[in-house]
């Protein structure tokens, strides 16, 4: 039985009893492209029955506890409103954030990337030579890879969610904002805390409430001793410099009120106006999270105040890719998202094959907007569009486009007009790249269409492609280059004969003003 | 990190400010056509009702007594521990008169900003006594803004049990009625408690009590 330290492992290998996933370099782009991930996902039964169970738990809380609220969508303008004007006067409640913070005794840190952030955070921490910290589970840091820069300076950082525990513990990744462990099950769970978590008690089942009390024992300790905390936020309201943290576990109110310092890192985009519009945020995050009318906990604090709580506090507020988001004017309002993770659970496509297979801290449907412009080239606006070579490229088109996400999104981001403008941006940034299979069959068919006769062999062609359908009249695999075509997609097998084959046969003694009179032959002979 | 801050301020203008980009224009009007009260008054039956009913589906235990019943409640809840419990300094005495002494096997600690018990110690407590700012019926939560009658945030975080006793003119109907009440010291250190700490992290099965207090008593004074 081993202990985890909190320090990456330095060997991961396929046979690791708990999955192959390593600890990647970078948390906004990590192993496969999405169209191969997502394969392989399909593949694991286990991860889609765990998904599936899950998603649709947590989509029917949703929507009952959305339900009871008669004025939910006129607070879903108000948020909606509240975020748009947010980004407009950014720099104004950047500047007001930053005087209150520091009036109340918080020190105010900027990062420019997430190097620089994990450089801050890091110098703090050895500042208080301490080779420990507690965390509350935060997505900025996540994006960031705060503990494993962390680690690299001998500080391990302990997960205190447990879901996060978790996933830390089995040296894993999350695949969900609200509960990285998803597409873990009880079963599971129980065996990662058997093999990995030193004090487990050795008889313990599977029962969800045994696990959590083993979580609570084993960090128990750490809550009472460590002396540095490092956690995220959800809101910090301008006006007033009152930072909120949003849980369940009670985990972060340990992290937020026992160590002397806290360090809380936070996106450029957290901000609301004023303290007032929490009334809105903390109606529309909850129930679009976990179901639930209220969160059990949410703490909020302005500063340091004296007495009660860490006396020192740090606030990084992070940039990292967020400037680039923001010049872009349609997909701007992806940062919006409130993290509540409502997208992800209705999503189809998300349902199906797990976070992991979009290689991001932020997957689902908010990811897909978020990740390729978060990570796309710098220098200039017109964010993504890095083109094919980018595995991020082809998270856009890992949609339906049904518009489920959009429906739930308590912020109204238009994620599906969102998805179809970076789709378009990415086949513009392919152009020219590339031989494009796409605009040469377009131009084929460009000139063949001109033409009536051209137009008419083209059809005669089309119905040789009968013979290579299926039984269910589908065609899977074409030839080059139309394997280009199949490759990803089915083909409806075309009809043995054409309208205009058909309607010359019903109409031998009329003019023929669709074409050559060849035609109706060839299409009686294919009857 | 001045220049740090420099350049993203920078870049965030250069954002903003881009021709072309269509910079939403500072001081538009937010529509907020949402329900800023209930239809219950603070402190009405109905309110109280919705509370309780809230509370009891979150797991809290609750008990609704007159005003001057409380340090009986407060005594029902408790009795079956024993040992130390702890309350902030500025908590009513009149509500721990039925259980500090021998005669019922129970201390009560006090603690404060100034004096306050270490972590080791209320980590021990049985149980930590406190009132609550303002209560949201709608959602079932009990708001501390740490003062005097309710203490340090860590009072409330370790011990297992926590007894809160709410005044009935203390229960709002809605969110924004608690929000707004509370803006008015927005500085003090806030914890919105809905039910005892809880986690739906293994397959979405809820759990209640986790890292948090495992037993919430809500003693409703009417």
């Amino acid at each position: 039985m081993t202990t985890f330290l909190g320090l990456p492992r330095t060997r991961r290998a396929d046979d690791e009893p708990f999955g192959p996933l390593p600890h990647p370099r970078e948390p906004l782009r990590w192993g496969e492209p999405f169209p191969a991930a997502a394969r392989q996902a399909l593949g694991n039964g286990q991860l889609r029955r765990n998904l599936a169970r899950a998603t649709t738990t947590i989509r029917d809380k949703r929507a009952r506890v959305v339900d009871e609220v008669p004025d939910w969508e006129a607070l879903r303008d108000t948020g909606s409103a509240v975020k748009q004007r947010v980004l407009a006067e950014l720099p104004e409640l950047l500047e007001r954030l930053e005087e209150n913070v520091t009036a109340r005794g918080g020190v105010v840190h900027w990062a420019r990337d997430a190097a620089e952030a994990n450089r801050i955070v890091g110098d703090i921490v050895a500042a208080h030579g301490v080779d420990e910290v507690v965390k509350v589970k935060s997505m900025a840091t996540q994006e960031i890879g705060l503990n494993e820069a962390l680690a690299e300076r001998g500080v391990a950082a302990i997960e205190t969610d447990l879901a996060e525990l978790i996933v830390q513990l089995s040296d894993d990744m999350p695949s969900h904002f609200l509960v990285p462990a998803i597409h873990r099950n009880r079963t599971e769970v129980r065996d990662i805390f058997l093999a990995r978590m030193a004090d487990a008690p050795p008889d313990l089942t599977d029962a969800p409430r045994e696990l959590a009390a083993a979580a609570r024992a084993h960090l128990r300790r750490k809550f009472l001793t460590a002396q540095v905390a490092i956690s995220g936020a959800n809101f910090a309201a301008a006006d007033t410099g009152t930072i909120g943290v949003v849980e369940s576990e009670g985990n972060g109110r340990m992290c937020l009120t026992l160590p002397q310092t806290l360090v809380t890192v936070m996106g450029i985009e957290k901000l609301v106006p004023r303290f007032e519009d929490l009334e809105v945020f903390l109606q529309l995050l909850p129930r679009s999270s976990t179901g639930e009318r209220m969160n059990p906990y949410t703490s909020l604090w302005t500063g340091v105040t004296p007495g009660d709580g860490p006396q020192e506090f740090h606030l990084v507020l992070l940039d990292n890719g967020r400037t680039q988001v923001l010049a872009d004017k349609v997909g701007r309002s992806a940062l919006h998202c409130i993290r509540c993770s409502a997208c992800l659970n209705v999503c189809p496509v998300y349902e199906r094959v797990g976070g992991h297979a979009y290689g991001s801290v932020y997957p689902g449907p908010i990811g897909a907007i978020l990740t390729p412009q978060l990570t796309g080239p710098t220098g200039g606006r017109g964010t993504a569009g890095a083109g094919h070579h980018d595995p991020n490229a082809s998270l856009p088109f890992a949609s339906t486009l049904c518009g489920a996400c959009y429906e739930v999104c308590p912020v109204k981001i238009d994620i599906p007009s969102i998805l179809v403008d970076l789709r378009a941006r990415e086949v513009d940034a392919d152009r020219g790249r590339r031989a494009d299979p796409l605009a040469a069959a377009m131009k084929v068919a460009s000139w063949a269409m001109s033409d009536g006769g051209r137009f008419a062999r083209a059809e005669r062609l089309a119905g040789v492609t009968h013979a290579l359908g299926g039984a269910d009249g589908v065609v899977r695999h074409l030839p080059f280059p139309g394997s280009l075509w199949t490759g990803s997609r089915d083909l409806p097998v075309p009809a043995r004969q054409s309208f205009r084959q058909w309607f010359a046969t019903r109409n031998d003694a009329g003019p023929d003003d669709f074409g050559p009179d060849d035609g109706h032959d060839d299409g009686e002979e294919a009857r | 990190m001045t220049a740090a801050r420099d350049d993203v301020m920078a870049r965030i203008r250069a954002a903003l400010d881009d021709p072309g980009q269509s910079r939403m224009p500072p001081g538009v009007v937010v529509p907020r056509e949402y329900r800023t009260a209930g239809e219950h008054a603070p402190g009405s039956g109905g309110a109280l009702d919705l509370l309780t009913d809230r509370l009891i589906d979150y797991q809290a235990h609750v008990l609704r007594v007159p005003a001057t019943q409380v340090p009986d409640a407060i005594a029902e809840v408790l009795a079956p521990l024993a040992g130390q419990v702890v309350a902030p300094d500025g908590l009513d005495p009149a509500w721990l008169r039925e259980i500090d002494g021998d005669a019922v096997g129970m201390t009560v600690l006090r603690d404060s900003r100034t004096a306050p018990l270490d972590n080791a110690t209320l980590d021990r407590v049985a149980a930590v006594i406190t009132a609550a700012r303002v209560a949201i019926a709608d959602t079932g939560t009990i708001v501390l803004d740490g003062e005097s009658d309710q203490g340090r945030r860590a009072i409330t975080l370790l011990p297992d049990v926590h007894v809160c006793v709410v005044r009935a003119d203390q229960v709002v109907q809605s969110v924004p009625e608690a929000v707004r009440l509370l803006a008015a010291h927005a500085e003090r250190p806030q914890t919105w408690v809905s039910g005892p700490s809880a986690t739906s992290d293994i397959e979405l099965d809820r759990v209640e009590g986790v890292h948090g207090p495992r037993t919430l008593h809500v003693v409703i004074a009417e």
